[in-house]
């Protein structure tokens, strides 16, 4: 088995014999669920369609598949690009809707050509988000930008718009390229190389409600959370908050430099007003209503590049930070019914028979999803820390942008203003 | 032609401003601000041996009578305005209090400034009692009553504030008069929206304080990222508290602008009375024709105005040959005095349009150099503050980058 050797890490995910419908995550609660009893070990097979050894209780191979997994990308490692861009509008008569076109590249033996060009709607992410989740629930999937804007508020079809929103598509896009595990997911290959992905959305509504329903009313009582998955939660929560902060803060820096741009625009003219009954003034009182609109310009580029860029990404970190808590969540249900199974067996009375296969499962589950946690919790981070760095600096930026234009429109002003007092030798 | 104005021979400045309490007129408590004014001839200072000013201290009040003589006295003047007796066109963190310290400083250095533009006046500035304005503390305001100039004040007052037309308006005074109006029109209305921004100016900025503890709190929660974000915090604090400094520059300027503002009015105030003369001229000349229309009808006989006079006596019959004798002497005597009065407020005019004249070409110039010299002072104000702002973002951001 290639999983087994340590060399080839990326041959994991191919679809083997079983058609891609079939295949199910080994861990999705859904078959163990629906056959408490049967032969077990027949479900828990890797997508490349080897079985998996359960004699032990950590089985070693699924532990080694997720824990080889490099997680070391950086340019020359890589070999899946995606992009998304060029949106166009779609005029039915039924509904108006925007596509974007998602390109891809790569060298995975996993997809058939190594090009791909398809148009995808928002749907179309959101029915890819949903499987991810659905099919991965041990892992951190990467967040979508709001599906819903309230029409009359927001102008869905305007330029600004759809450049934040296609911004955001080609993150989540990149994030779930960027990952060891999501990125070989089946749902993920049909997204980007189907011509028609409609057909599979059909069965997307069918399983996805059961999915939802079942591990948050698993109804398990949790001993203890081990410390650091309780930390994660309390960091997410304070994270949570500052971002809402932020966000606010954002908003309200927004709102007061519109107020000073209407002041502004009322402010300028009022100088070309003036120039217009003076004689030897004439020249500089026009030249400062110049630089006062040419500063208002600066600003209005300020506040709309906040607007677009800035508050979408923190809006974005607190959706994404939002399924990380359910993400917990479920650990949390699966390590209880584990913990509950385990004490039902432990109280038993007789204890030389082994420990029942559900149990061990049971106990796999619980290990697969601790390490796929912490290593998807650790990718997080770092991409965290780079994104708000990235986030911080550019607002830095864009502040210095603004102050660099008004002070080249004054710069460029003051030979003007001192025209007539060359002879007196004035520098400014 | 330069005369020497008395500011080449002395120092002048208002070195400091005090609260007093006292009765006032109608025996009531009441609070008070008094300035410093201090005085030193120039030769002095020069001579190395720096002697202690003469000083005396004077109340916002008094600048107001001796601004009202000035007025009175040099109707053909353009007078310096005093800076405004109650603060406005204030943005919200300026207080509108008259005892607010801001106000009372900036106060302080708005009549500092009136003093030195009437001292570096050509004619202001030789006046006696501007002179002893600045040198006699006791007994100045009698002296000033005593010039009687509040009788003169009185009753052009009422002219000034009559609605009265002229028959032959003088061209370049009604263009004057009309740039005058154009210029407190166009500067109050930059004032009030210059007060406007800048409210919203601060309003931006301190908002920006609120990074900077939420940075503060955010740091707390994390590891390699924390620095960083501490110190950025920092730095936005700083970007905040800059604002106060940038508005009180500001104001300054909001304070050039207002001194135009009240010249504009003085301005104004020199058409009016020019206007004023040219129509006590013009009632002159017509009270000098009718005179001289009645003296002809009472030697030919025919009655061509209408006189109370004339249709009693139609009525009441034909008056005497001396009582007709009587009336013509009077008339005689009448038109000779109205004559003179032409020739006096024929005389008067000219002497006002020459004057005056000379006076608003004068402050044309010092108009022009003032505001361009303000501009500048502005563009540069705003250069500072740009260039402080690409600084600390400059600074935030390698904090950024070390997240």
């Amino acid at each position: 088995m290639s999983a087994m050797s340590a060399g080839a890490p990326r041959s994991l995910a191919s679809s083997g014999q079983k058609s891609i419908q079939d295949i199910l995550h080994p861990l999705s609660a859904e078959e163990s669920a629906l056959n408490p009893g049967s032969a077990a070990e027949k479900d828990l097979i890797l997508p490349n369609g080897t079985p998996v050894d359960t004699s032990s209780p950590a089985s070693s191979s699924s532990l080694l598949n997720r824990l080889q997994l490099d997680d070391d990308l950086d340019g020359e490692t890589r070999d899946l690009f995606v992009t998304v861009d060029d949106p166009k509008k779609h005029v039915s008569t039924m509904e108006t809707y925007i596509t974007y076109r998602v390109c891809t590249k790569t060298t995975r033996t996993e997809f058939d050509l190594p090009e791909y060009s398809v148009r995808r709607r928002y749907q179309d992410f959101d029915w890819l988000r949903n499987k991810l989740e659905e099919s991965q629930p041990t892992h951190l999937i990467p967040p979508l930008p709001e599906k819903f804007v309230m029409k009359g508020v927001v102008d869905r079809f305007s330029e600004e718009f759809v450049e934040t929103r296609r911004k955001a598509l080609d993150k989540f896009l990149k994030r779930v390229a960027d990952h060891p595990v999501l990125s070989f997911n089946e749902h993920f290959n049909a997204f980007l190389s189907a011509k028609d992905l409609n057909k599979r959305q059909g069965l997307a509504l069918l399983t996805k409600m059961g999915e939802s329903v079942k591990y948050v009313t698993g109804g398990y009582k949790l001993r203890a959370r081990p410390v650091e998955f309780a930390a994660m939660g309390d960091y997410l929560d304070l994270f949570t908050q500052k971002l809402g902060t932020i966000d606010r803060i954002a908003q309200r820096i927004i709102k007061e430099q519109s107020e000073f741009l209407m002041e502004l625009r009322e402010y300028g003219p009022v100088y070309s007003s003036w120039s217009s009954f003076e004689e030897d003034l004439h020249d500089p009182l026009e030249g400062v209503s110049g630089c006062v609109s040419n500063c208002s310009s600066a600003l209005e580029e300020l506040t709309e590049d906040m607007s677009e860029d800035f508050l979408p990404v923190l809006r974005e970190y607190v959706l994404y930070i939002e399924s990380m808590k359910n993400v917990l969540k479920k650990r949390d249900q699966v390590q209880a019914e584990y913990e509950t199974k385990l004490e039902a067996v432990v109280f038993r009375e007789d204890k030389k028979t082994p420990v029942p296969t559900d149990v061990e499962k049971c106990q796999d589950r619980v290990e697969c999803f601790n390490a796929d946690l912490k290593a998807d919790w650790d990718r997080w981070e770092n991409n965290k820390r780079q994104d708000f760095r990235q986030l911080l600096t550019g607002m830095a930026d864009k502040n210095i942008q603004y102050y660099e234009k008004c002070l080249a429109a004054w710069e460029s002003l003051i030979p003007v203003l001192q025209d007539k007092q060359e002879a007196e030798g004035e520098t400014s | 032609v330069e005369r020497t104005s008395l500011l080449k021979m002395m120092e002048i400045s208002v070195a400091e401003a005090e609260k007093r309490t006292g009765k006032n007129a109608v025996n009531m408590q009441e609070t008070y601000t008094v300035y410093l004014i201090e005085t030193r001839p120039v030769d002095a200072a020069s001579e190395g041996t720096n002697p202690v000013p003469d000083s005396l201290w004077r109340r916002y009040s008094e600048f107001e009578l001796l601004r009202n003589y000035l007025l009175v006295t040099y109707p053909f003047s353009v007078v310096p305005p005093l800076p405004e007796k109650r603060a406005e066109f204030v943005w919200h963190k300026l207080s509108a209090d008259n005892m607010d310290p801001d106000f009372v400083e900036r106060r302080r250095v708005g009549l500092e400034n009136f003093l030195l533009r009437v001292a570096s006046h050509p004619d202001l500035s030789s006046d006696k009692i501007f002179y002893s304005f600045l040198t006699e503390e006791n007994g100045w305001k009698e002296t000033v009553f005593e010039t009687g100039f509040q009788a003169k004040a009185d009753s052009r007052l009422k002219a000034l504030n009559a609605t009265f037309r002229v028959k032959n308006p003088d061209k370049r005074f009604a263009e004057m008069k009309h740039y005058g109006d154009e210029l407190q029109s166009v500067i109050s209305q930059l004032l009030r929206v210059r007060a406007r921004a800048a409210d919203r100016l601060y309003g931006v900025y301190k908002v920006h304080g609120n990074y900077g503890r939420v940075f503060s709190e955010w740091s707390a929660i994390e590891k390699e990222m924390g620095d960083g974000l501490q110190s950025a915090g920092h730095h936005m604090d700083a970007y905040a508290a800059s604002v106060d400094d940038i508005l009180e520059e500001e104001e300054h300027y909001a304070d050039q602008l207002k001194e135009y503002l009240f010249y504009a009015d003085a301005l104004r105030a020199v058409c009016r009375k020019h206007e004023l003369t040219q129509y006590e001229l013009e009632m002159a000349a017509q009270d000098l024709t009718s005179k001289k229309q009645q003296r002809e009808e009472l030697a030919t006989g025919t009655i061509r105005t209408f006189s109370l006079k004339g249709m009693t006596s139609k009525l009441f019959g034909q008056e005497t040959p001396e009582q007709r004798e009587a009336k013509l002497k009077m008339l005689e005597t009448q038109i000779e005095e109205g004559e003179e009065l032409v020739k006096e407020r024929n005389a008067e005019c000219e002497e006002f349009v020459k004057s005056a004249w000379v006076d608003i070409e004068r402050f044309k110039e010092q108009k022009d150099h003032d505001l361009r010299e303000a501009l500048i002072s502005y563009a540069i104000m705003q250069i500072s503050m740009c260039k402080k702002g690409i600084q600390v973002w400059n600074n935030a951001k390698e904090c950024f980058s070390k997240m």
